[in-house]
């Protein structure tokens, strides 16, 4: 029971990140009939967004301190952070602590130019052309993106620490009854897994209680009809790319605790959001979310020591396995709408 | 001549001689010139332009005729490779049975995958490759270490078997060799300021690689190879005259596959080791990338892609900052700072940022790749009236779905 628990808890942040960029993917899928390969490169420069956030909180000046020397016996040299002289030694402090989460805020206009930029620069002259030309162009992106990351932040892993208020963990095992020490679930994880579910529900209240969001619904079941109706829809779909964008990169900024960002971590995620994408059925915003979060918890329990111990290697390959099973027995995916790409 | 048409059998030549007197084309400048590190007339060099080639070349059979667009061919290059380093390891260090082994296994491989992934198309095709390259890329990692070494990569090692061979010589490891022939022999010929260098396992992949172009070139011109291009064209429309097209595209992703593990047996031949990073889906891409920048669905073109990159590659990756000052020198010293900061991030290990750049400027401007290019040349040159040449150029360059 503990251990079952436990295992689905654990697959509950991936599973969040994961059904955060397939939803994004569907959301430009299902808009533009683009396949966007891209798609992880946002997610990554999400996560870098909360790098560059604390890297410029933490930019500091240096003071000789003449009351106190070092070890050497040199007038000691102190470095202060701007945010601390600023808004006093407190405040400043628990600004740069909080840094991660106000990188959300930094991150929302910074992913939607980015995602605007994406889309009339580049995206709009492929909506005619093949999905294959699509994916090669949307891949040659992905590449320059996460070179250009490289190149600014190096190849190594940045530790982006989460604020201290939540580093601890919280024994979760005692709030229903169980023994002590039995389930312990770092606290950034709920709250990364509550602000998804956040996203997730704000994407889809747009979306069904908005009229814009009934006119891009409208659009994404036909696209000509909306047009004919006077409606500019080219220039919600647009929206709703930046969007995408926006949604993927906060996955990735709140993502940064979890996992040190690094400038191929985009690349990783993007074929697993792929594989849900097409699990949870191309075009369907619920199935892509669904399946975001089974697959998480699948990839949990199939690193559990006693499955690994049974079928070696399970952990690493039982999401493509999956993938391989739902797509040859259910094409359409778990959720999937009749006639999308299926020309 | 070998029943091929007039024109194919000039092709035909023309790769030929170049394959033959690339050591001559490819080292134009003299050796202790400042050019010289624009050569490419050096053995590992033009190993890799010949096996990128084989490769590229059997790419395109599938993708530039069907037009299903795989993403996970590097994984038959990884079993190929494995297979063959396998055969040295307990056959003998002779390469033709681990050649000969790694076609066998990658194609028995590309069965398995192209059984099941052709059951869809299009995307989902594309993506059912790739979930199986990346199960075979992490399994080669973890589970299946004991064959393939994880991370290490596997090597040869001084205790191997080699039943029909010996284990060592002098304490060492035996070299890779045809019959005797060492694959690391070279014979240099030296011409004035020129080196030439004559490499036998270059050889050895120049006469792999005419076969392999041989038998694309019969594929291509053969009724197989119509019915495969009916598959890109429409195929709805063929499975409604009854015509059932699984067959060939299958057959069609086996060839590819076989053509893969052909030329991660050619690599083990040159260079007796195999690595699981050979098999990630960023190395497919990149054989994607080589059919597209060549021109997929022509004949030459995924050799041209294939030579173009790697040399790129190397050129790029060898040039640093001083070599940059080194070019600008005659410049005022401001200008020649300006010009090597913007180059820099392009140059050395920023390589891939180029290869992106490029990647994305010939996916948009020229998606019929080199071949494309070079006849939009040729027809400046012709004096036909346009229209007809515009509507010819289209339906060639018809969309590659």
């Amino acid at each position: 029971m503990d251990a079952i628990l436990l295992q689905i808890l654990n697959g509950l942040d991936k599973g969040s990140a994961y059904a955060l960029i397939a939803l994004g993917l569907t959301l430009i899928f299902g808009t533009l009939g683009v396949v966007n390969f891209a798609h992880g490169a946002l997610f990554m420069i999400g996560a870098f967004c909360a790098v560059t956030l604390s890297r410029l909180l933490s930019l500091s000046f240096t003071t000789i301190d003449p009351e106190r020397t070092d070890f050497l016996g040199n007038p000691l040299k102190v470095e202060t952070p701007y945010v601390e002289a600023w808004f006093g030694p407190e405040t400043g402090a628990a600004i740069i602590d909080w840094s991660v989460p106000l990188a959300i805020l930094f991150s929302i206009p910074i992913m939607a130019l980015v995602g605007l930029f994406m889309e009339r620069g580049l995206i709009k002259y492929f909506y005619k052309r093949p999905h294959a030309d699509q994916i090669l162009v949307t891949f040659g992106l992905a590449i320059v993106l996460q070179e250009i990351i490289k190149y600014f932040y190096g190849a190594n892993p940045i530790p982006t620490p989460a604020p201290d208020a939540f580093a601890g963990s919280l024994d979760f095992g005692v709030l229903i009854g169980l023994d002590p020490n039995l389930i312990i679930y770092p606290y950034w994880r709920i709250v990364y897994f509550v602000f998804a579910m956040a996203i997730i529900g704000a994407v889809f209240a747009f979306l069904q209680f908005t009229t814009f969001g009934m006119v891009v619904r409208a659009g994404m079941a036909d696209r000509q009809t909306v047009g004919l109706l006077g409606i500019n829809i080219d220039k919600r779909f647009t929206f709703m790319f930046a969007l995408a964008a926006v949604v993927a990169g906060l996955a990735g900024v709140m993502y940064a605790p979890i996992n040190s960002p690094n400038y191929h971590m985009g690349m990783d995620f993007l074929v697993l959001s792929f594989v849900v994408v097409v699990v949870g059925g191309m075009g369907s915003l619920p199935g892509a979310v669904l399946a975001g979060f089974l697959l998480g918890i699948l990839e949990s329990f199939a690193s559990m020591a006693q499955v690994v111990a049974l079928l070696p290697g399970i952990n690493q390959i039982i999401i493509y396995l999956v993938a391989i099973v739902i797509l040859l027995t259910r094409p359409r995916g778990l959720m999937g709408r009749k006639g999308v790409m299926e020309s | 001549m070998l029943g091929l048409n007039k024109k194919d059998a000039y092709l035909f030549l023309l790769v030929l001689a170049l394959v033959v007197f690339a050591p001559f084309l490819l080292n134009p400048f003299p050796e202790n010139s400042e050019l010289a590190q624009f050569n490419a007339g050096y053995p590992d060099l033009m190993q890799r332009f010949l096996i990128f080639g084989i490769f590229a070349i059997g790419f395109n059979i599938l993708f530039g005729l069907t037009g299903y667009l795989s993403f996970g061919h590097a994984a038959f290059l990884g079993v190929g490779s494995y297979a063959g380093v396998w055969m040295m390891k307990l056959l003998t260090m002779n390469v033709i049975p681990a050649i000969f082994m790694s076609v066998v296994f990658a194609g028995l491989f590309s069965l398995l995958v192209g059984y099941i992934s052709l059951r869809r198309s299009g995307i989902y095709f594309s993506i059912l490759t790739l979930a199986f390259a990346q199960m075979s890329f992490s399994l080669a990692y973890s589970v299946l270490t004991p064959i393939t070494n994880g991370e290490t990569g596997l090597q040869l090692a001084l205790d191997d078997p080699r039943v029909l061979g010996v284990s060592q010589v002098d304490g060492s490891i035996p070299q890779a060799n045809l019959f005797g022939i060492p694959m690391r022999e070279s014979f240099e010929l030296s011409l004035g300021g020129w080196l030439f260098t004559f490499n036998a396992g270059y050889y050895l992949c120049a006469v792999v690689m005419m076969v392999a172009f041989y038998v694309a070139v019969r594929i291509f011109r053969s009724p197989f190879g119509m019915m495969l291009r009916a598959v890109k064209s429409n195929q709805q429309r063929m499975n409604f005259t009854g015509l059932n097209s699984k067959p060939y595209t299958l057959a069609a992703f086996v060839i590819s596959g076989m053509y893969a593990g052909l030329a991660g047996g050619l690599m083990v031949a040159m260079d007796p080791l195999a690595g699981a990073e050979r098999m990630q889906w960023t190395a497919s891409g990149e054989v994607v990338l080589m059919t597209i920048l060549g021109g997929a669905g022509t004949l030459i073109g995924p050799v041209l892609g294939a030579g173009f990159i790697k040399y790129c590659e190397n050129i790029f990756s060898k040039i640093n900052d001083n070599i940059l000052y080194g070019w600008f020198s005659g410049l005022p010293e401001g200008l020649a700072d300006a010009l090597v900061f913007v180059i820099h991030p392009f140059i050395g290990k920023g390589w891939h940022l180029t290869l992106g750049i490029m990647f994305m400027l010939i996916v948009i401007f020229l998606p019929g790749g080199i071949m494309e290019g070079l006849e939009r040349i040729g027809r400046l040159f012709k004096r036909k009236p346009p229209s007809e040449d515009n509507a010819a150029a289209q339906a060639s360059a018809a969309p590659a779905e």
